[in-house]
C-alpha cells in the first residue's frame, strides 16, 4: 500500500470485503428493499472450493414501475427471499403495489468484479410481466419462459427519465449488451471504462484522502452507478458506522 | 518471431457448412458450402462467402445468422480456431457446422448484426488487453478511426503484413517500434489470457471417445490477467495454468514454500505485491505436477493453443509472444479431469 497515488482500482479480495460491507450497510439502511446476496461461483462446477472468495453481489426481482404518465418509482417487493443460486426452486412472494395504470418492470442486478479492469461492473437484465400469466411473477424460471425479456432499447426507455438523461450526457456510463461472465446468457452491462477515473476523483474530492478505506469502495461506487439504474441509496449509507 | 506469427495467421480450418433442414425450401437440398476459415477470424465474417450457396433456397424473411455445432449454438465472438480447438476433442476435418438464417436464439446468444458487431467486440477486446498490459486504454483510444478500421480489415482479411503496418501505430512508450512483432510484457507484468476449461468428468482413452459438449455451462470461462514475476526464473505454461486456476491447483502448497501462502488468496492483508509474489515465485519453486504427487490432483488431459499442444514446460513468455491473437489475448483451451472429490 505504498503507492503515492491511488489509481481508482481495487483487488479481487478488496472487492469481496467491500461487497460484504456494502451488503451490510444496505440491509441496515434500506430495510424496505430486499437485501443484496453474495453468490459464490459455484455455478461453475470446478470452482467448488471455499478458499477463493470469488463471487458476486446479486439483487433480483426489483420492481421498477413506470406508469403511463411517465412517472417512475421503484416499488418494493413484498417478501423477496434470499435468492440462492444453488436452489433453482426458490420462489419469492412478489406483490405489486401501485395503481392499475402501471406497467411493472422487473430488474435483476449483479455487481461483478472485473479482473481485467480491477473495478466492479454492473450487469442487469429486465423483464416485464405477461398479463396472461400473472403467476409467472412468482418463479423466476417460469417467468423467463413466459414473460418477455426486454431488449436494450426497451430497457433504456424503461429507466427513470433522469437516469436516461444521465446516461445520454455522461461520458462515463453507457450500456451495452454482453454475455454474463458466469451465466452464459445475454445481460446488459454498464461499461467499466472510466470507473477507475471517476472513483479516483470521487475520493479525492469528497473524502479528501489519497487512498480510501477499501471497504467503502462499493458504497461510493454505487452512489454514482445506482441512480443511473433507478436505485438510489440513502445518505446514511455513505457515513461511517 | 515473424515465422511463428505467420504460422498463426495462416492457420485455417476447413469448414463444411450445412444449411439447417428447417430452412431448406428447395428440392433437392443445396449441397454444403466448403469454406476455409482463418483461425484468427470469426464465423460471422464468413457470411459473404457462405450466403451465395444458400440464398436461393431460404424461406422468406430477414436474415439473423447463427452457427451451431452438434446442437450447440456457437458464440460468434470467440475466434474460429478457438471454437474448433475447444469443441472438437478429436479434430474433425472438415469441421461440420450448421448454419441458420432464421430463429436467432437471443435468449442464449448476444445479438450479432454482422461485421460491425464483430468489429466492435474486437476493438473492445483490444482495449481490454491494452488496459491489462499498460494500465490504461490510451494506445487504442488514440488510434484514429481510419487506423482502427485498417487494423480491423487486416484481421478480416487475415493479412499479416497489413496488420503489422497498422499496429505499428499502436504506440506505447516502452514498446519497440514494431508493436506486432515485439511486445514488452514487463510494463506491468500482466498477460491478457482467456482460458476455456472443460472439466471432463469421465475417463476416455481416445479423444474420439470424448463426450460432446452440449452446453456452454459445461465450459468454465476464465478471463483473468496472468501476472508473471520475472526474476531470472522461468515461468512456464504449466505454472501459468496453475496460477490461473488456483481453486484447482493451489492446495498442494507445503508449509516450507512459505510466506507466499497461496491459501491466503482471499485474505484482507493481501496487497498487489503479495499477489504477484504468490502467483509468481510460489509457483515457480513447485515441482512440475503431472498427477504424480497425489491422486487428488487435477490432471491436464489436453491443452491447445492455436491448434497446437505446446509442452507444458514451455516458457510462458514465448507462448504469449508467439501464439496470441491479433487483439493480444492468448486463448487457451484446457481439458481437465478433476477427481470426483473436488467436483460437485
Amino acid at each position: 500500500m505504498n503507492e503515492s497515488a491511488w489509481d481508482g482500482t481495487l483487488s479481487a479480495s478488496e472487492f469481496s470485503a467491500s461487497a460484504q460491507a456494502f451488503a451490510e450497510k444496505w440491509k441496515l439502511n434500506n430495510p424496505a428493499y430486499p437485501p443484496w446476496t453474495w453468490v459464490k461461483s459455484l455455478e461453475v462446477p470446478i470452482f467448488a472450493t471455499n478458499q477463493v472468495e470469488e463471487g458476486y453481489l446479486s439483487l433480483e426481482n426489483v420492481c421498477i414501475v413506470k406508469s403511463n404518465d411517465d412517472e417512475v418509482a421503484s416499488c418494493v417487493e413484498g417478501e423477496a427471499s434470499l435468492y440462492d443460486k444453488e436452489d433453482e426452486e426458490s420462489t419469492d412472494s412478489a406483490t405489486l403495489s401501485g395503481n392499475d395504470n402501471v406497467q411493472p418492470y422487473y430488474f435483476d442486478f449483479h455487481i461483478i468484479y472485473s479482473a481485467s479492469f480491477r473495478v466492479p461492473v454492473l450487469y442487469f437484465r429486465a423483464y416485464c410481466s405477461d398479463e396472461a400469466y400473472p403467476s409467472a411473477l412468482l418463479s423466476n424460471q417460469v417467468f423467463l419462459a413466459d414473460g418477455r425479456s426486454l431488449g436494450l432499447n426497451e430497457i433504456e426507455s424503461v429507466l427513470p427519465a433522469n437516469s436516461a438523461k444521465v446516461l445520454l450526457e455522461s461520458k462515463w456510463t453507457f450500456i451495452t449488451q454482453e454475455e454474463h461472465p458466469y451465466l452464459n446468457r445475454p445481460w446488459c452491462k454498464l461499461h467499466p471504462c472510466g470507473s477507475s477515473d471517476w472513483m479516483k476523483l470521487l475520493f479525492q474530492a469528497v473524502e479528501k484522502v489519497d487512498r480510501p478505506a477499501m471497504e467503502l469502495y462499493l458504497v461510493s461506487w454505487f452512489s454514482v452507478v445506482g441512480p443511473v439504474i433507478g436505485l438510489g441509496i440513502p445518505i446514511q449509507m455513505l457515513k461511517e458506522p | 518471431m515473424k515465422e511463428a506469427q505467420e504460422f498463426v495467421w495462416m492457420g485455417a480450418i476447413p469448414l463444411q457448412i450445412h444449411l439447417h433442414e428447417s430452412e431448406v425450401t428447395t428440392v433437392p437440398p443445396p449441397p454444403p458450402a466448403l469454406i476455409l476459415a482463418p483461425r484468427i477470424g470469426y464465423l460471422p465474417l464468413l457470411l459473404p462467402l457462405i450466403k451465395p450457396y444458400f440464398s436461393s433456397t431460404l424461406p422468406p424473411g430477414v436474415d439473423t445468422v447463427w452457427f451451431e455445432y452438434k446442437g450447440l449454438p456457437l458464440k460468434w465472438y470467440i475466434p474460429t480456431g478457438v471454437l474448433f480447438d475447444l469443441l472438437c476433442a478429436e479434430p474433425e476435418r472438415p469441421w461440420n457446422l450448421t448454419i441458420h438464417f432464421r430463429g436467432y436464439p437471443s435468449h442464449l446468444l448476444i445479438p450479432c448484426e454482422g461485421e460491425d458487431s464483430v468489429k466492435w467486440n474486437f476493438i473492445n477486446s483490444l482495449k481490454e488487453a491494452d488496459y491489462i498490459i499498460n494500465g490504461n486504454c490510451k494506445n487504442v483510444m488514440h488510434m484514429s478511426q481510419s487506423d482502427q478500421l485498417e487494423l480491423w480489415n487486416s484481421v478480416v482479411n487475415a493479412n499479416l503484413e497489413a496488420f503489422i503496418r497498422s499496429s505499428s501505430k499502436l504506440k506505447s512508450g516502452t514498446i519497440e517500434d514494431d508493436y506486432a512483432s515485439k511486445i514488452s510484457w514487463m510494463v506491468l507484468g500482466k498477460v491478457p489470457v482467456r482460458l476455456y476449461v472443460w472439466n471432463v468428468s469421465e475417463d476416455f482413452g481416445d479423444m474420439e471417445d470424448a463426450p460432446p459438449i452440449d452446453s456452454w455451462d459445461r465450459i468454465s470461462y476464465v478471463n483473468r490477467p496472468l501476472e508473471i514475476h520475472r526474476e531470472g526464473k522461468c515461468f512456464t505454461l504449466h505454472d501459468a495454468i496453475k496460477t490461473l486456476l488456483p481453486e484447482l491447483f493451489g492446495k498442494k502448497r507445503k508449509p516450507s514454500e512459505g510466506e507466499n501462502d497461496e491459501q491466503s488468496f482471499g485474505s484482507e492483508e493481501e496487497t498487489k505485491n503479495n499477489r504477484m509474489t504468490e502467483e509468481g515465485e510460489g509457483n515457480i519453486s513447485q515441482p512440475l505436477e503431472t498427477g504424480s504427487t497425489a491422486d487428488d490432483d487435477p490432471e491436464i488431459k489436453l491443452l491447445r493453443i492455436q491448434g497446437i499442444e505446446p509442452k507444458l514446460e514451455t516458457p510462458i513468455s514465448w507462448v504469449a509472444n508467439h501464439l496470441r491473437h491479433p487483439e493480444n489475448f492468448l486463448h487457451v483451451c484446457v481439458y481437465i479431469k478433476v477427481p470426483s472429490a473436488k467436483s460437485l
